[in-house]
Parts: C-alpha cells; structure tokens; sequence
C-alpha cells in the first residue's frame, strides 16, 4: 500500500530542510530527552542568528496505545488506564471517564460522592498547578520556587495516600461513585491544609510576582493572538490569559459544580507572565472551592443505587446471598453498558479534556477516545515560537503546561 | 433527509437548509446531538458550520472501525460553539475499499494533528492535507494499530 506523507517522515523532512537553508540557517534538535520539556518533546528548529524561523514538534515517544487497551478492558477496569494518561491530574481523568460512562449508563450520582468528587478534582488541579509553577520556575531560574511548590505538594499527596492508598494512580473514583469512604481524621488533615494553603500561595507570589528577572523573561514573551489560539485548538489557561472567559466547569457545568461559587480568572496580556497569574489566581479558587465543599458537604449514600453496576457494601455481601451473587457477577465479568456513544467534556487543569466513549452492550467499550488537552495545546507550538528568541522558548512552552503522557496516550 | 424532532435543533435545520443532500442521518441521544454528512460534503458543511453557525472551535477528530461491517469506517468531528455553547458531532461513514476523505484543515488548522492521528492509527488518507504522516507511531511502522482486525498482543517478529 503507498503511504501518503513525508518519505522517511520528519527527520527526511528537516534533512532536507537544511540542505536548502544554506549557511546562515542552522538546523537544532531540542529534545527528546531536554530537561525544560517535561517528558520527552522533541523539537526541531531551525534558526537565523538566535531567531526561530521555522518549528516542529515531534511527538509520541511516549505513545502505549492506551485507546487499544480500553477496548480489552472491562469499564470498570479501564478506570486505571485513566491514570496513567495524565500523570499529574490523574483525579480528573479518573473523572472524565466515570462520568462519560455514567451518562451512557445514564445513573445518578448520590449529592455525597459528587461533592467529594469536586474536592478530590481541585485537589488535584492543585497538585497540578503546583508542579507546572515549580518546573517553569526552575526552567526560567528561579530555583527556589520549585522546593516551595513541592513542599505543598507533598502534602496533598499524602492526603491521596490517606484516603487511596496511592500517591499518584489513585484511581479512587469508581463507575458510579467512590471506592470508599474517606478515613478518620481525613477531613482534619484536608482542613488543615486548606487553612494554610492561600499563605503558601501568597509565600510563591512574594517569590516571583514582582521579581524583576521573573518579569523580564515573562512579560511580553510568547505572544499568540487568540484568533490562532481557538483556530489551533488550544483550552485552558491558555485562553483564558487571552481575556476569553471559558471553563468547561462554568459553560457546561457537571458534578455539581454550579452549586459552587467560585470566578474564573482571567488576564488580557496574554504572554507568558499573564498565564502564570491566572494559574495562580486558578489555586486560590480551587482552595475556596474545596473549603466549600468540605463545609457543605451533604450526607447520604457514597455509591449510585444500581446493584448491576456499583458493586455491594463488603458487609452485605458476608450476610446476603443476592450481594455475593452480584459481587461475583460484577467482578468476573463486568457490567454490560447500553449501545451509543457519549462526548463528555471536563475542565482538566491543562484545559478541555474530552472522552468519547462508544459502548455496544457489551462489558469493554467499543471505542474509546481521549480528547487531551496537551495534544491540542501543542499543535500551536511552531506559531508561538517563530519568530522569537531561541532563549524564549523554554518560557513559552513551558506555560502551555503539557505534559507528554497526555499528549501521545 | 432529517426527522422532525431533530429539525428542532437549531444547528441541524440550518445544515439541512444549507445542503438538504449533505444530511444522510442523525440523533439526539443522551443530550448530544450527532449529523451523519456525506463523506463528499464534509468541508463545505464545516466551512459552513464554522463561518455562519459561529462553530469555531473543532475539538478533536477520530474515527470508529465498523470492521467487518461495510462502510467500515466512521471518522467523527467534534465541534464546539463557544457562542452557542453548544457542541455537536458530524459522522462521516467512508468504505474500507477507498479510505479516502477530503481534509477539514482549510477550514481549521488544528485538524492537522488530528487528522495525522486517524491516519496514524486507522489508515485513513486525508485528501488535501498539509504533512499527513505517522504522528504517534514510528515512522516505519506497518499496519495501523486501532484497527479491528490489528492484534491487541503480539510480537513483531
């Protein structure tokens, strides 16, 4: 079968590129194993002096064929695959999915669980935030900042060992509701934190917001107007730094979140430093949201009443012979979920994160797609950085905040 | 040729009124509403969509295998109305003989990456692309690994 495309594909394509550039452009790789790309990016560009003439990303050195998995797996299995895609947010992945596969299912989610869910997911945009501000700040120069961010961020993981037993793949939600219930002296530990949190955010701001170097390499940098930005598929902070207001938690509310009260930040420099301040602005929001949640939250069952689906409480099923047959029938084979297909769109830290899941009646999906926002944030790479100093690029990429496991699936 | 009660819905009366042969099918299921096109029509439904429906925004594209069904393949966009706050879904069914389908990238540049992706992964050429090649994959990978009929385990060997 002939193959369309770039005979020998990109690395063909820049060999040739700079076989015609001549002597004064210069051909560098950048990447895949550079430290300021967060995995293993690989860019390719070519240069006049110290400015970028022409850019290309090359991605999927960390492609496992994740798609292909879910469609061996179970529902209920396929919750750790979620995981590991989006290895900083793995909360709001695990979170996209259950709810992609509940509106197929079409079952209501208990107040409780939703609002625990809310928590859980601004934790962890927490988590996320807080190691895009320390590496950014490492990859610029600021050292400091990045001991401060993973202090913080210690503690958080430690609150998803608590209730998980897992500091990272926590794959704590389940189809349906949650794994379990938080343990004792969970919320205190939660509170806790919650109370000193804004000081520690007020603490890295002290660091950067008015440091005159942090200023000079952000401010002005990595410039790209909107129209490109929605043109190119770009979500997230990202837009909302270019003065467009839009978060999937406010336009397309799910899990409750239109209970909560919280903004949506936004800046209209656009540049680099304009992004840092809405991520900023983005944690004290999500610190208010989760001391609503903890303050408000609801009694009440932590799993959806449908015994084909949720599996039983372990006490049930040692005293009734119904639970035990359901326990079993749910383990061993799964649960079977209704022929059609499902677009559920959450606001992840980095931006839109999209599940299209078609079911077939059967107990594994059909299909299986994840719009991630990574993928989308990094086609608009060459229109941000052509043009600029190479010295730039490092800022610039680094406030699209991806990350590579995301992006390649 | 479209139902009654999906004519309710703002965006497919409009497709409809636009290019009544473009419509082949559709439904509103689960609050989601989805416009088979005729492979044919795909970008002047898009350009359409986008230019006077306030459509600016394609999410992502990718593509359902039917195999062994015939036609085999369905490649799904996504878009979104930012305005509208509206999202919707176009279905273009394409044969396993002739995978082929003109490229939306006219219309919006990041279907370039996307696109790449579904010919990565399935196999489908986009006509009128600007670099469709492997983007996942490595470039001399054989076969195309979302496939059906691709093993999910197995050595190269």
């Amino acid at each position: 079968m002939s193959e369309p495309g770039v005979p020998g594909g990109i690395v063909a394509e820049v060999e040739g590129r700079e076989a015609e550039t001549g002597p004064r452009r210069m051909v560098l790789n950048m990447g895949p194993q550079h430290p300021s790309t967060h995995g293993v990016l690989r860019l390719l560009i070519e240069l006049d002096g110290e400015i970028i003439t022409h850019c290309q990303p090359d991605i999927g050195f960390l492609h496992t064929g994740i798609e292909k998995e879910f469609e061996v797996k179970t529902y209920q299995q396929a919750v750790t695959l979620t995981d590991r895609v989006d290895y900083l947010a793995p909360l709001s992945n695990n979170l996209g999915w259950c709810l992609a596969v509940e509106k197929l299912l079409g079952l209501e989610i208990p107040p409780q669980a939703q609002w625990m869910r809310v928590m859980l997911t601004e934790l962890t945009r927490l988590n996320s935030h807080l190691v895009w501000l320390g590496t950014h700040a490492i990859d610029i120069g600021a050292m400091s900042v990045f001991l401060y961010c993973f202090r913080e961020r210690e503690e958080i993981l430690r609150i998803f060992e608590m209730f998980s037993g897992q500091r990272m793949m926590t794959s704590y939600f389940r189809i349906g509701g949650l794994a379990l219930e938080p343990p004792r002296g969970w919320y205190q530990r939660v509170k806790k934190f919650i109370d000193i949190f804004p000081s520690r955010v007020d603490e890295y701001e002290n660091l950067l917001t008015s440091n005159p170097i942090w200023i000079g390499r952000t401010r002005g940098v990595g410039f790209i107007s909107l129209e490109d930005m929605l043109d190119l598929g770009v979500t997230g902070p990202m837009l909302r730094a270019a003065g467009l207001k839009i978060d999937a938690r406010k336009n397309q509310p799910y899990t409750s979140y239109d209970k909560f009260d919280f903004e949506v930040p936004t800046r209209t420099e656009n540049d680099v430093y304009a992004r840092y301040q809405v991520r900023i602005e983005e944690m004290r929001q999500s610190a208010k949201i989760i001391r609503q949640a903890m303050d408000g939250m609801p009694s009440g069952p932590w799993k959806a009443d449908d015994p084909h689906v949720v599996l039983p409480d372990r006490e049930k099923m040692k005293t009734e012979m119904e639970a035990l047959i359901y326990h079993f029938k749910i383990v061993t084979e799964g649960f079977r979920v209704p022929e059609g297909e499902v677009y559920q769109v959450i606001e992840s830290p980095r931006g839109e994160l999209g599940y299209y899941v078609v079911g077939d009646g059967t107990a594994t999906p059909y299909r299986v797609h994840m719009r991630t926002p990574s993928f989308g944030n990094l086609q608009a790479v060459p229109k941000m950085v052509e043009g600029i100093l190479i010295a730039d690029v490092i800022a610039s990429i680094g406030s699209m905040d991806f990350v590579l496991g995301d992006t390649d699936r | 040729m479209l139902s009654d009660n999906l004519r309710e819905h703002a965006a497919a009366a409009a497709v409809e009124n636009f290019d009544s042969d473009a419509v082949t099918g559709g439904k509103f299921d689960r609050g989601e509403l989805t416009l088979e096109v005729a492979p044919a029509k795909i970008v002047s439904v898009c350009a359409f969509l986008k230019e006077r429906q306030q459509f600016i925004r394609l999410s992502s594209v990718t593509a359902v295998d039917r195999y062994p069904a015939e036609p085999r393949f369905e490649v799904v966009y996504h878009l979104h109305s930012i305005e509208r706050n509206e999202r919707l879904r176009l279905k273009c069914r394409v044969r396993g003989e002739d995978l082929v389908i003109e490229s939306v990238t006219p219309v919006w540049r990041s279907a370039n990456w996307y696109e790449c992706e579904v010919f990565d992964l399935f196999g489908i050429r986009f006509l009128r692309h600007p670099g469709l090649r492997r983007i996942l994959m490595p470039d001399d990978w054989e076969g195309h690994p979302l496939r059906k009929d691709y093993p999910v385990t197995g050595s190269r060997a």
